[in-house]
């Protein structure tokens, strides 16, 4: 018996190697192969993406920097100056008329889209949710995909000749470029706060309706506080796009190189100037340089606004 | 299926690079392509050119390019935009053939980079004029230089001190760099100005037509081309903004459009650029675009501005 038993196991052991040959040379081996070229695949795609953005922060960065380093203009100069001819005999580089042009119409255009946002998701998701969804999906989704040059064009055929004949001013200013911005992120902060709003659980609702509340209380007290953060995350992703919207604003916020002294007066902002000058500047001239420094500027708010953002959707967790 | 779908992944992959890889290969052939077909083309011109720069040019240089490319099949000439700074940046540092400039190029290429501004070459094919311009209501036909001078740096600032419709002055300016900017304040203005609050600035001429026909009390600048009936025309000093005027020398606002060249062009792009000084070329596109043929001119001016008699 016990002879029987050895040779049925060793018959068993030569059985087993023979199949695990077997399969080591067939699926196994392929197996190996596909999850080898997935992962480089993958790899190397994400070091794309990091290269391409590490090289050009560094490039920003480095020909930002070149204007404090190759010419004589100061830090202090550059964002507190309040002159900017860089044309003239003795040229001047302040560029605080754009920096606050920038976050004036900027917080502006969130003053403005805020509550106009919130009240199209509240009615959304709260006062009609069966047909108000499939109402304004789709006006939003449309809002967001036309293109920013329309919006400008909009603004100055519509906006424009509007504020000039009621409002005092010529129309062209910061008024106009608050409104076409309000526009434009509009739909960035309506879906955010409709995404919030429809993930509240429903039992705060009902336990709310069951103490006695009316549907504008429960609003009011009970589903905007709760969802503040996750609203505020919508605001400051609008208020990046805004700050970073170049071509609407520069058709109708008039580019004059001063701080605004009142809405309706012609403004600058940091992205306007830009555009406008960097075509008709060579590359290593000093206003060239000034430009990309306030291509840096703009970067670095960027930074600035996505660091704001990730502070709230922690905040959001809790 | 998993077969497929790494099938699928390298196919993306490759093309991707592939795309890449042509668009660079575009570019860098142009200098090979050209310098190849200098030897023993006798009739036939092929090769490929690239211009970049003044979007003021880029619509005459493209539609001379398309009766050119008809003329000659074997070459493919390509036109970019960008400003009349990038176009010399671009051409001084070889990365196109033609740089189109709005302004001479040591105006541009200064202190530092004077000598990339020694190494290129001119080429004069048309001559753009500037001329003031109002809205219809404004109530002036004619400015002396000093009006426009003091108009230009905020002394005065209503029509009616002029001799106008009571409008309140609103100045629609080009930004600082502009080249338009440049030729009407060195030659309308005789000084630079320094932008005033309140003012308007804008790049594109399309931009400042509109908006000079819709404001009250607007005036600007604009090139002789964009002229119609939405705005109206001064004359300066009394002198009519027409093409006879110019031509004779007696209106002084107007610049050379220019085409760059890093070093004496090679045997393509000396083609085109001598096609473009052709009769046919001078007295049909140019014209048709609103330009004034270069050959026409009695009078030239160089870099420092000074006019000489042809």
């Amino acid at each position: 018996m016990i002879r029987g038993g050895y040779i049925c196991l060793s018959f068993h052991f030569r059985k087993r190697e023979q199949l695990r040959v077997k399969l080591k040379n067939s699926r196994i081996e392929k197996h190996h192969i596909e999850d080898f070229v997935g992962r480089t695949y993958m790899s190397f795609c994400v070091l794309l993406l990091i290269t391409i953005i590490v090289s050009m922060v560094y490039f920003v960065a480095s020909k930002g920097i070149s204007t404090f380093t190759s010419g004589d203009v100061s830090v202090t100069d550059f964002l507190f100056g309040t002159k900017w001819s860089p044309e003239a005999d003795t040229p001047s580089f302040g560029a605080f008329p754009f920096i606050t042009g920038s976050f004036l119409v900027t917080l502006l255009a969130a003053l403005i889209a805020s509550p106009l946002s919130l009240c199209a998701a509240l009615f959304m998701t709260e006062i009609v949710p069966g047909w108000g969804k499939k109402l304004l999906q789709p006006v939003i989704e449309l809002l967001a995909g036309i293109p920013s040059v329309v919006y400008g064009f909009i603004g100055l055929s519509v906006i424009v000749p509007f504020l000039r004949n009621n409002l005092p001013g010529q129309g062209i200013g910061v008024a106009a470029g608050a409104l076409v911005l309000s526009v434009m992120i509009l739909p960035t902060i309506t879906s955010v706060a409709a995404d919030a709003l429809a993930s509240l659980p429903q039992n705060l609702k009902e336990s709310s309706y069951a103490l006695g509340a009316t549907r504008w209380q429960t609003i009011s007290r009970v589903i905007i506080p709760t969802t503040f953060p996750a609203i505020m995350t919508g605001i400051v992703l609008g208020m990046a796009r805004a700050f970073g919207e170049a071509l609407a604003v520069q058709m109708v916020i008039g580019n004059a190189p001063f701080v605004p002294k009142s809405l309706f007066e012609s403004a600058s902002t940091l992205t306007s100037v830009i555009t406008l000058g960097m075509g008709n500047t060579t590359m290593g001239s000093a206003h060239n340089n000034a430009l990309w420094s306030m291509a840096l500027v703009l970067m670095l708010m960027t930074f600035v606004f996505v660091f704001f953002v990730r502070l709230l959707e922690r905040r959001n967790k809790i | 299926m998993q077969f497929k779908k790494s099938w699928v992944m390298t196919l993306a992959l490759t093309s991707v690079l592939a795309l890449s890889a042509c668009g660079n290969g575009g570019a860098n052939n142009t200098g090979g392509n050209a310098a190849a077909t200098n030897e023993g083309s006798g009739a036939k011109i092929s090769g490929s050119i690239l211009a970049s720069g003044s979007t003021a040019l880029q619509p005459l240089v493209e539609l001379v390019a398309e009766n050119f490319m008809d003329k000659n099949a074997g070459v493919d000439i390509q036109v970019q935009g960008g400003g009349s700074g990038t176009g010399l940046t671009q051409v001084a540092e070889k990365q196109v053939d033609i740089g189109n400039s709005d302004v001479f190029a040591e105006e541009k290429l200064k202190d530092a980079d004077a000598e990339k501004a020694a190494a290129l070459v001119d080429h004069q094919v048309a001559v753009v004029a500037i001329a003031a311009v109002t809205h219809p209501d404004a109530g002036v036909d004619s400015l002396t230089k000093q009006q426009l001078i003091d108009i230009f740096t905020g002394k005065i600032t209503n029509f009616k001190e002029v001799g106008g419709a009571d409008q309140k002055i609103q100045i629609i300016n080009r930004p600082g760099s502009s080249g338009t900017r440049a030729t009407f304040e060195s030659f309308a203005l005789g000084t630079k100005t320094e932008d005033i609050p309140g003012s308007i600035q804008e790049d594109s001429s399309g931009t400042v037509k509109k908006m000079i026909g819709e404001t009250p009390g607007a005036i600007g600048y604009l090139a002789l081309s964009y002229l119609d009936d939405s705005i109206k025309t001064l004359s300066l000093d009394g002198v009519e903004a027409s093409v006879d005027n110019v031509i004779s020398g007696k209106y002084p606002v107007w610049a050379y459009e220019h085409m760059y060249t890093n070093g004496e062009p090679n045997e393509t792009v000396k083609a085109f650029l001598d096609f473009f000084l052709t009769d046919e070329v001078q007295t049909g596109e140019v014209v048709e675009l609103g330009y004034i043929p270069a050959v026409k001119m009695q009078v030239t001016r160089d870099v420092a501005g000074n006019v000489t008699a042809k």
